[in-house]
């Protein structure tokens, strides 16, 4: 029950480096908030310097209003899932979710109800008395989000807790923790460079790249009205497809019925907002394009034509079986509400 | 080129099976029966030729001065048992001052543990302090301690002795114990296993509300204890069989430990030397590495091969 503001975030380090460039998010309470980006784009030291774990060189961080610069990982009251768990090897499952509490001094009773409640939740029950070894990846990942959980905290961050998974216990885990997160209404932060995780969990996404916010809303905002094209690039699978334009003047083989934006360099299309020009569409009223088909990978329910233009490589993404063959000759039609552009600088032209 | 592939696949073939014909011979990992005879009768062997003066020297130990004196010993146990050790352990050896064997016994178990865990409890603190702390100098303290391993206490001995001479050490088991104590060789081995658990624990820790003292209490200590185990076990047999330190260190017999006694004991002329409660010494002089190796084995071993991450 807190909102996590972040005012003109700065992380320079001892040698010079600025991992953090000066970031401002606004999370409100109860939504979760997904930092994705490259690696090295800065966010798990933002991540860091949220949970307290390492210092903030310029700005503020404010949880729930207070600013806690200065004020240990302990008192900010979050509870923090790490990339390889970190569970105590040591210790039993029920004490590594208790230790937390141990340290705060809550009664033993009141440990003893919460373990087990969160254990109930979690699924973990029988397996309280079982050391970090003798789980399996999956169980491991539950009681890391068991011992960030039991002690009720403020902010949940999550440093990319699924990365560790398997591809099938990734996709469950992440239905999980989105439901978890909605049920008990904690505010969270979660890092990860996957963006198909990011898009399916996040309330408000905020795409980092060198250590600045490229771009910050509602993951179908971004999605449908990337601010760039790294935005364009990064997020969705297959990435945007991006033709460079020579001097305001589209590539050989392509006709567009409507006028190029002045200040255009790069224009994008999603492979899924393709068609396939044959008898019907023949008379596009959008971008045609000529390509050919170098390679196709089927997946089953849809199928991706890797194609050369004239403006470089493009993906097409068909549904079902692709008819297309390597070197077969296509015509790529895109409706002009379709098409993105992007400036000289990469930002995008409205 | 075409050929090679199917000339190869029944070679293949033919060993994976007779392979499988021997396991189910019972003989593991495919070691044929006569190999396994051969490497018995080696560690029989070995055994034998280690074993056999310990085993002389209990035989001595159990017999009178003067069949000691009479060659050829027996190679059976004497008759002297009881006499010979209740005479050594309670009743004092002559030629050390009638000091008894359990004296030297207490000495050196005290100068062996205090060595031991003192070197444990320094060494651990160090290396805490210098792999977890971010604190002015920290390099240069960890390349003094690294320095002191090309100082073992043999060649800083003159002015160490003085300094304890000085503080009026001599003879005392703080003048034993403590120039021994301060141990490069632990710091490292701490050091190196420190560096070895994530800072993912270390964050998770923080995060939990584990303040430097509780994170060494209830995280990193668990963690070392298979180190600590391995790590005693080798400090104890050092800090047993210290020789030179205790010898410049004691001049009251009843402050010997049992290594230095064991050589007072021995005179240059045959006759002056009591042989039997020689024999003794070093029998009892023995048991108490062994004990501790007996003991400690399992963890010592788990702490040599794995850390139990």
């Amino acid at each position: 029950m807190a909102t996590v503001d972040l005012k003109d975030v700065r992380k320079v380090y001892a040698g010079g480096v600025e991992a953090v460039k000066g970031v401002s998010i606004d999370i409100p309470d109860k939504a979760l908030c997904v930092l994705v980006g490259p690696s090295g784009c800065g966010k798990s030291t933002l991540l860091r310097m949220i949970a307290g774990l390492e210092t903030i060189s310029s700005g503020t961080v404010s949880i729930d209003g207070k600013v806690v610069n200065t004020v240990g990982p302990t008192e900010r009251d979050i509870a923090m899932v790490f990339q390889n768990y970190a569970l105590y090897p040591h210790m039993k499952v029920y004490d590594n979710m208790a230790y937390g509490l141990r340290n705060r001094g809550t009664p033993k009773d009141e440990i003893d109800r919460r373990v087990r409640d969160t254990a109930k939740t979690l699924e973990l029950a029988h397996l309280l008395d079982r050391r970090p070894r003798e789980l399996s990846g999956g169980q491991r990942q539950r009681v890391a989000m068991g011992r960030a959980i039991v002690r009720n905290p403020k902010v949940f961050l999550f440093d990319e807790p699924l990365s560790n998974l398997d591809a099938k216990l990734r996709g469950q885990m992440r239905v999980e923790i989105k439901n978890l997160q909605r049920s008990l209404g904690v505010t969270s932060v979660y890092v990860t460079h996957d963006q198909l995780e990011a898009m399916t969990l996040a309330d408000v996404l905020v795409v980092m790249n060198g250590g600045l916010v490229e771009q910050a809303g509602a993951p179908l905002d971004i999605y449908e009205k990337p601010a760039s094209t790294f935005v364009a690039s990064f997020i969705g699978a297959p990435p945007m497809n991006l033709i460079a334009l020579s001097g305001n003047a589209l590539p050989e083989g392509t006709k567009l019925v409507a006028p190029v934006p002045p200040s255009a360099a790069t224009l994008g299309f999603r492979p899924e907002d393709v068609e396939l020009a044959d008898a019907v569409h023949d008379a596009a009223d959008g971008m045609d394009l000529e390509a050919q088909v170098e390679a196709v990978e089927p997946v089953g329910a849809e199928s991706f034509l890797y194609s050369a233009t004239g403006g470089g490589r493009i993906v097409v993404r068909v549904p079902g079986r692709a008819i297309a063959q390597p070197g077969d000759r296509l015509r790529v039609l895109v409706p002009v509400d379709k098409l993105h552009w992007f400036d000289q600088a990469g930002k995008r032209v409205s | 080129m075409v050929e090679t592939p199917a000339a190869v696949t029944p070679a293949k073939a033919t060993s994976t099976a007779a392979v499988l014909g021997r396991k189910e011979d019972g003989a593991m990992l495919g070691v044929s029966r006569s190999s396994r005879y051969i490497a018995h009768v080696i560690l029989i062997l070995g055994i034998v030729i280690v074993a056999f003066p310990i085993y002389y020297t209990f035989v001595a130990s159990t017999h009178t001065l003067q069949t000691i004196l009479r060659p050829p010993l027996p190679l059976i146990p004497g008759d002297q048992f009881f006499e010979n050790y209740s005479e050594a352990l309670f009743g004092g050896v002559g030629r050390i001052g009638g000091v008894a064997v359990s004296t030297l016994l207490f000495n050196t178990m005290v100068v062996a543990l205090a060595i031991a865990i003192g070197k444990i409890i320094i060494s651990i603190l160090s290396a805490y302090a210098i792999v977890f702390f971010r604190f002015p100098f920290r390099m240069v303290f960890f390349w003094v301690i690294f320095i002191t391993l090309m100082l073992p206490v043999e060649v800083r001995i003159m002015p160490t002795y003085k300094v304890m001479s000085d503080l009026g050490l001599i003879d005392t088991y703080t003048g034993l114990t403590l120039p021994l104590m301060a141990s490069a060789t632990a710091t490292l081995l701490f050091r190196q296993f420190f560096l070895t658990i994530p800072g993912e624990l270390v964050e998770a820790a923080r995060v939990d509300g584990a303040g430097p003292y509780r994170f060494f209490k209830d995280i990193l200590l668990p963690l070392s204890r298979t180190n600590i185990a391995a790590l005693f076990v080798i400090l104890f047999i050092y800090g047993w069989t210290q020789y030179l330190w205790p010898l410049l260190m004691t001049n009251r017999n009843d402050m010997n430990t049992i290594v230095i006694a064991l050589k007072k004991m021995i005179s240059f002329a045959d006759a002056d030397t009591q042989w039997h409660l020689v024999m003794v010494t070093s029998m009892l002089a023995i048991i108490p590495p062994i004990l501790v190796v007996l003991l400690m084995q399992r963890w010592f071993v788990r702490g040599l091969v794995d850390t139990e991450k």
